[in-house]
């Protein structure tokens, strides 16, 4: 008996007059009211869509607005640990939250490669779904395009979203100040290893897993405990090395990190190791970087830990005034290097 | 992690750098062999923690560094051919040839693909039969049986559309001609681990006794380096030059004969210019006669390139350890990760690159 997994319980995929995207899905015709009213609807139904305009009509409180767009291209689109799906929401609304806003509408943009089966974007959209509640945002507006085969790789999507900053909060990579502590919320380069060792070509057995995840609930906790974060960040694309080395330049301070004290699934060193790759320059997708003050860094790291996406936050270093600009790791042999910015890609070396 | 986190154990290496402070009397200066090498200790801060009189050079162990520019030259030329797939490890992609590098060459059609062994490029030949793949075969020994392994298996297969341009260097003859050069420094080897995995430690006792040399073949986490660097202390300390394996957990006396044996099946020794260094007699492979349908380099006749090499690098006096990176004038100026100028700021193994990218701040203060 096959194992039961909870999407082939919930919704099957809708019957549509074609088993695969056709470009009149994307031409605002029969077929494209059909997708919309089919497929997009019934999963992210509110007010504010189900109206049907051309735009959301919004209220909203006063106050300060965060306001963030990203696209997504992952190849695979479904890989261990999440989806494309889960990702185009999550990546959105983890770029608002560490602004400190608590994150409330978002716009989705598909593009889609024509002959895509209605099955995956249905399981990405599943995905979607149930990414969006568990972060409590609200998917306001949308937009389908669909291009020509070859033109795109099967599904690309942008997600736009806004949220509202609480009175207060004054969160930004100019803040940090010598003396502040430095807290990451878990393990590096979940996922961008999982994506590394899932993606064709590269064929060897792993079980490792991308950590996509919304950090909204968990920022706001923290926010509870004080307001006074001076800076915060997720350290996707270029990994963590490259959020404390923007960090260290925008506020000209020097930040110094404990190569012992850097949280790495052994799983995911293994594979690191065996690829050549630094786990310090990988994606992450579900974590956070949180700079603050000393004497409200263990209130805010035990908050942390009593929170699913925190539960292995640790604390990995500090901000001085040496060397400004620059990202200084102590060995564990208790040496001094830098860590520099990525050049790009990381290259997996020859032997 | 199992057989990781105990070599990188700090309280062992603290005992080990004791007993190095301990035993040495007075300057020795050792080589270590590969680019793995000096980047692990540039790495982990061991040439920081070392005593005064214990001076690390860096040795010509890294293939990307060393192989020669005119084949760079070709490489870029075949891969930008019509029908072409052209693969590579990935450090071979972003090497400077005398114009372009293979991402430059990837930017303009070219089809150039990073596989992570040569087999892989196999199976893109069985998956396109109607292109010429080429896998670009760059290394020492110890990539060496994977890629012999490929055209084995390309002849009984019968795959035509394979091909391999070879760039293949060897150790012991470099570690000789370094030895022989008037202005060689080096008197003491941590011998490149890996290869010794595959060809084992029996080449270098003449070479140890001929050149009254300790050379020890050591790994590359940081307690095997530490390891090795008191072996040849010691064995320095006490006038003896003799090989002594400290990597024993990889490396045995004879190496692995089944690897031995198919590098020998398909490769013959040749000589091969180093880049940076020169010609080096009987330092390199080529394909044997009866696998020559498998060169790239007769299959692609690839004449009148035009090589130029910078003016301003001096990564052949770094490769020879002559010079420290930082030494030279171009060295975080004109040179950078960014806009490199010779292949050791290029590659991980590099010893400008490991000196650029952990160890700028200690240079210049």
């Amino acid at each position: 008996m096959s194992a039961i997994i909870p999407e082939s319980l919930s919704c099957p995929c809708p019957i549509t007059q074609h088993d695969t995207i056709q470009m009149a899905h994307g031409a605002g015709g029969r077929l494209s009211a059909e997708l919309t009213q089919k497929l997009f609807l019934p999963r992210f139904a509110n007010p504010a869509l189900s109206a049907l305009e051309d735009q959301a009509m919004l209220t909203v409180p006063s106050g300060r607005l965060a306001f963030s767009t990203d696209s997504f291209v992952v190849d695979p689109l479904f890989f261990p640990g999440g989806d494309i799906g889960d990702l185009a929401i999550n990546g959105t609304v983890n770029d608002i939250a560490m602004s400190g806003a608590k994150p409330m509408y978002l716009s989705v943009g598909f593009i889609i490669e024509e002959g895509l089966s209605m099955e995956t974007l249905h399981r990405a959209l599943l995905s979607m779904e149930r990414a969006a509640k568990t972060a409590e945002i609200a998917i306001v507006t949308g937009d389908t395009k669909v291009v020509e085969k070859g033109q795109c790789d099967k599904l690309f999507i942008n997600t736009s979203g806004i949220g509202i900053i609480p009175d207060g909060v004054e969160i930004s990579c100019r803040r940090l100040k010598p003396g502040d502590q430095i807290l990451l919320s878990g393990t590096l380069a979940d996922h961008g290893m999982a994506i590394m060792t899932t993606r064709k070509g590269l064929s060897f057995q792993s079980h490792l897993k991308s950590d996509t995840a919304s950090l909204g609930k968990l920022v706001e906790a923290m926010l509870g405990i004080t307001k006074n974060i001076h800076a915060l960040r997720d350290p996707t694309r270029g990994g963590l090395a490259t959020t404390l080395n923007e960090f260290a330049k925008s506020s000209n301070v020097g930040i110094e990190i404990f190569e012992d004290a850097l949280p790495v699934r052994p799983d995911v060193k293994g594979a690191c190791e065996v690829l050549g790759i630094d786990p310090l320059y990988v994606a992450n997708e579900g974590k956070c970087v949180v700079v603050l003050p000393k004497d409200q860094c263990e209130a805010v790291l035990n908050e942390m830990k009593s929170h699913p996406v925190g539960k292995d936050a640790c604390l990995i270093g500090e901000v001085t005034d040496k060397n400004p600009g620059m990202v200084i790791m102590k060995t564990m042999l208790g040496a001094n290097r830098i860590v520099d910015m990525p050049l790009g890609e990381q290259l997996p070396r020859i032997c | 992690m199992k057989y990781l986190d105990e070599f990188r154990n700090p309280k062992i290496a603290r005992q080990l750098l004791d007993e190095i402070h301990r035993t040495v009397t007075k300057p020795w200066v050792i080589m270590e062999i590969c680019g793995g090498q000096t980047h692990s200790i540039i790495k982990n801060g061991i040439d920081q923690l070392l005593p005064k009189y214990v001076e690390l050079v860096h040795g010509p162990g890294c293939p990307v560094c060393v192989t020669p520019l005119e084949l760079i030259d070709k490489a870029i030329a075949i891969a930008l051919q019509p029908n072409v797939i052209f693969t590579s490890f990935g450090d071979m992609l972003r090497v400077p040839g005398s114009h372009q590098d293979l991402f430059m060459a990837r930017s303009q059609g070219a089809d150039v693909r990073t596989v992570y062994s040569p087999l892989e490029a196999l199976e893109l030949c069985r998956q396109n039969p109607d292109k010429e793949v080429v896998f670009f075969a760059v290394g020492f020994e110890t990539t060496a049986p994977g890629n012999a392994m490929a055209i084995y298996q390309a002849k009984r297969e019968g795959l035509r559309n394979f091909s391999e341009l070879v760039s293949h260097v060897l150790v012991p003859p470099a570690m000789e001609a370094l030895l022989s050069s008037p202005t060689n420094r080096v008197q003491g080897y941590l011998a490149a681990g890996h290869v010794c995995a595959v060809m084992g430690w029996a080449d270098y006792e003449p070479i140890a006794k001929k050149y009254h040399v300790p050379i020890v073949p050591t790994g590359f986490e940081p307690i095997d380096i530490l390891e090795g660097i008191l072996t040849t202390v010691k064995l320095l300390e006490q006038g003896e030059c003799k090989v002594e394996n400290q990597y024993g957990r990889a490396v045995k006396k004879e190496g692995n004969p089944s690897a031995k044996a198919l590098i020998q099946q398909v490769f013959e020794i040749s000589d091969r210019k180093w880049r940076g260094i020169g010609a080096i007699p009987n330092s390199g492979y080529t394909l044997k006669k009866e696998f020559e349908a498998f060169d790239a380099e007769k299959k692609f006749e690839i004449s009148h390139l035009n090589t130029e090499e910078s003016e301003e690098c001096i990564s052949g006096l770094v490769l020879q350890g002559l010079k420290k990176p930082h030494e030279c004038l171009a060295f975080g100026n004109a040179c950078t990760e960014q806009h490199p100028l010779g292949a050791t700021m290029v590659s991980s193994e590099g010893a400008c690159a490991a000196y650029y990218k952990y160890q700028r701040l200690t240079q210049n203060s």
